[in-house]
């Protein structure tokens, strides 16, 4: 029998959170901190218009797009937070999560052999994305020194003649970073001079903490040249109704639009009935959850600073990402043995990309109670190593 | 009236559900340091913002016997005394819970905590009835509890989200 499998498949590496998935299964009354979804109930009011668009038997397809009243909704919340214009018919694609939306961008946009620039740590799809759609992706290694985030040097020495794309991933997942205007204005002015088109995940942009948070289309120049990404899934603790979105350029999103009709069909029916609510009454839940993920942050940051372990202020998403370089061991060394003798569960960072090594992701979608016995837990776990 | 700065604001909301949190927590959830923090409380306490810090008791889950009533009450305010001279004589009642003062079909809302029924009738007929203002009054027994000062009282949810996720 021949081999039926493509030659792009085989060449992706699985997840490198998979590996550490099946380990952390096996073992009872482990506390994680290793998940990258809020701790929250979707809103009532929220699950609530989802049980009703099911009474009401709304259970047909939607348009190829997404409903007309949830695109309306998208565009005047992005008017609404970021100062953004978009037309609801034509320039805005509801998709399954954000993660559809980097899938059908880079398909979209990339060329056989075009280079796709990703800077890592980051999320961990992006990469094979840009594999399935046959570009070739192009890392850039982000430092702890600049609080991983992309400078405009960075930017400069990966782009070639081939450079057709940017990831630009803030809120950054695994490491929380967030990237601030005058950073973006940087970044604007390279792609707008190398001609280089933007597609931006901005999942976790209602969870800053230090000011609200700059999408880079909203600089000059770079609506045009911009995919802005989206979703439901963090800012509304949303992830199992699996709804994102992208806005954009009507050229672009058009495309997408056709890949997404033919792959998906449309985006589920009760998830967009149940986001009209989250965005029409969300803002004050959205609040709440970001006061409590702030109140969780400024714990970790302390709890680590009592501990002396080396760790930059995260300003975005739920993570922190501690330097455990010091204790001479790989990230993936640290997390086994911390999984093995404290029962804790934290990410190696290199499961995010090799510049992730020496890091781990701390997630703190998680009640205080639980990080504070978990925090016990590493606390006593180093001890044993500085001994 | 006093506007709510937003360090107090966040205060409120974690201890609204936590009293019993210490101040050294407390300092580093708000991201400042324990004196601020003591002292926005302090000051709240004598402007009456916080009135005091209870425990939430599910008495359902214990052998205690409890009652709890709501009574309609409908006054017919004299001459002189209006609403809130009612509501004084009300509200000093032991057995009373809360007293509102309340839009519609009647006039006082009165929450009662009783070991017995028969001790929340009794109340009622002899204590409740007899107020010379009180017109009529209509008792309504709590037959369980769902959900009481914005905590839902049932069983710790447990976590079933997957324990590794990208």
């Amino acid at each position: 029998m021949r081999n039926p499998l493509s030659d792009v498949v085989i060449e992706m590496k699985p997840s490198g959170i998979r590996k550490f998935f099946d380990i952390v299964s096996e073992m009872k009354d482990a506390i994680s901190l290793g998940v990258g979804e809020p701790d929250f109930d979707t809103p009532w009011h929220i699950r609530e218009e989802g049980i009703y668009s099911l009474e009401k038997g709304r259970t047909f397809y939607t348009s190829n797009a997404g409903l007309k009243e949830l695109k309306v909704e998208i565009c005047n919340y992005l008017k609404r937070r970021y100062n953004l214009e978009y037309d609801y018919n034509g320039e805005t694609l509801v998709t399954v999560g954000g993660s559809e939306a980097i899938d059908i961008a880079l398909r979209a946009m990339v060329n056989p052999g075009d280079e796709v620039i990703i800077p890592q740590p980051s999320y961990v799809s992006y990469l094979p994305c840009v594999q399935l759609a046959y570009g070739v992706p192009v890392v850039i290694d982000l430092k702890e020194e600049n609080q991983f985030k992309l400078t405009k040097q960075e930017l400069l020495d990966a782009i070639t003649d081939k450079t057709k794309v940017l990831v630009l991933p803030f809120p950054n997942n695994p490491t929380g970073a967030i990237l601030e205007e005058e950073y973006l204005r940087d970044i604007a002015e390279v792609c707008i001079e190398k001609d280089i088109f933007v597609i931006s995940d901005e999942i976790y942009s209602e969870l800053t903490f230090k000011g609200r948070h700059v999408s880079i289309a909203e600089m000059p120049g770079m609506r045009d040249r911009t995919i802005l990404i989206n979703g439901f899934s963090k800012a509304y603790a949303m992830t199992g109704w699996r709804l994102g979105y992208a806005c954009g350029p009507q050229n672009i999103i058009s495309q997408m639009t056709k890949i997404h009709q033919f792959a998906i069909m449309c985006a589920p029916t009760t998830s967009q009935y149940a986001a009209v609510s989250a965005l029409k009454n969300g803002d004050a839940d959205v609040e709440k959850m970001r006061q409590s993920y702030n109140q969780r942050r400024r714990f970790l940051m302390s709890r680590f600073k009592e501990m002396d372990i080396p760790c930059f202020e995260p300003y975005g998403a739920f993570y922190v990402f501690p330097n455990i370089s010091k204790f001479g061991m790989t990230s993936d060394e640290f997390a086994t043995k911390l999984l093995e003798t404290e029962k804790v569960a934290v990410v190696p960072g290199t499961a995010f990309g090799d510049s992730g090594e020496g890091f781990v992701r701390i997630s703190y979608a998680y009640s205080l109670e639980r990080l504070k016995e978990a925090l016990g837990r590493i606390e006593h776990f180093i001890s044993t190593l500085e001994k | 009236m006093i506007e709510l700065s937003p360090i107090r604001k966040e205060i409120l909301g974690v201890i609204e559900h936590n009293g019993r949190i210490d101040l050294k927590e407390l300092a580093i959830l708000m991201g400042t340091d324990e004196i601020t923090v003591a002292n926005e409380i302090a000051d709240m306490e004598k402007e009456h913002i916080i009135c005091g810090y209870h425990t939430m008791i599910n008495w359902d889950n214990t052998t205690n016997d409890k009652v709890s009533a709501m009574i309609e009450v409908n006054v017919t305010p004299q001459r002189g005394v209006g609403f809130d001279k009612i509501a004084d004589r009300i509200k000093n009642f032991e057995e009373v819970n809360a007293v509102y003062l309340i839009s519609g079909g009647f006039d006082f809302m009165v929450l009662v905590e009783e070991k017995s029924m028969r001790a929340v009738s009794q109340f009622v007929s002899e204590k409740l009835s007899t107020i010379e203002e009180v017109s009529g009054t209509a008792t309504h027994f709590v037959l369980k509890s769902y959900k009481v000062h914005g905590t839902i009282l049932e069983e710790e949810k447990t976590d079933e989200r997957m324990l590794v996720t990208p």
